[in-house]
């Protein structure tokens, strides 16, 4: 398993054939790729922060939680911090399991916890100012499934 | 004593990402007690619990846990990553 927390941007094509390459015993591979949203055009940047320390173990946890659950082979997720333009790719995560229903399971897992327990925080930045993203109810929702 | 470090909006109240403090709170509750005391931006930041997050030594905890023992308390807001 690999956990990547940078701010450099990653190569998605470079990442996803290295991950499908060192993976074994796995009969599929999910991918999901975030994204900065321009928000209709009006959003310049966004700046995530993050709690150094505390975002990997978070996620370590996270990742451990679902290769056991999913019997996943392999997983990677890889999160950005910093200033990012609207496009750029703010993260992946990538599961590697016998068959698809588990890929696709934990990936979703993984999804849903990064985003409400995973300790970033986004401020989107448009020609009006500045403002933090708020968490939603929908996102606290999502962990109820699991 | 004792770490306290502060993201997001919660850093930006405060006017400071981190300080330290000697403190003999014994709980998450009393710690912010003492500091809504200390001037009006922390009485700002700390003004809405339930839109606040906390964590003892990098683990989600809640307001109520004991201190005792404790060397890195962060606040801040529910998490937005993914």
């Amino acid at each position: 398993m690999r956990l990547s927390v940078q701010s450099d941007p990653f190569d998605l094509g470079r990442e996803s054939t290295a991950f499908a390459a060192r993976v074994q015993g796995a009969g599929a591979i999910v991918t999901f790729t975030g994204l900065v949203r321009d928000n209709g055009g009006s959003l310049s940047g966004m700046e995530i922060e993050h709690y150094p320390g505390m975002t990997e173990t978070a996620i370590q946890s996270m990742m451990d939680q679902a290769a056991q659950r999913w019997s996943l082979t392999d997983a990677l997720v890889i999160h950005r911090y910093g200033r990012l333009i609207p496009g750029e790719a703010i993260m992946m995560v990538a599961t590697a399991a016998p068959h698809r229903a588990a890929a696709f399971a934990a990936a979703e897992f993984l999804m849903d916890y990064l985003k409400s327990r995973a300790p970033f925080w986004k401020k989107e930045i448009s020609g009006s100012g500045a403002d933090w993203v708020t968490a939603t109810e929908d996102d606290e929702q999502a962990l109820q499934r699991w | 004593m004792i770490d306290l470090l502060y993201f997001a909006w919660v850093r930006e109240r405060i006017g400071s990402p981190r300080e330290r403090l000697d403190t003999a709170a014994p709980t998450v509750r009393a710690l912010i007690a003492e500091l809504i005391q200390r001037d009006d931006n922390y009485a700002r930041a700390f003004a809405d619990l339930t839109s606040l997050r906390v964590a003892l030594d990098q683990q989600l905890s809640n307001f109520d846990a004991p201190l005792a023992g404790v060397r890195e308390v962060a606040f801040f807001p529910p998490m937005t990553g993914g």
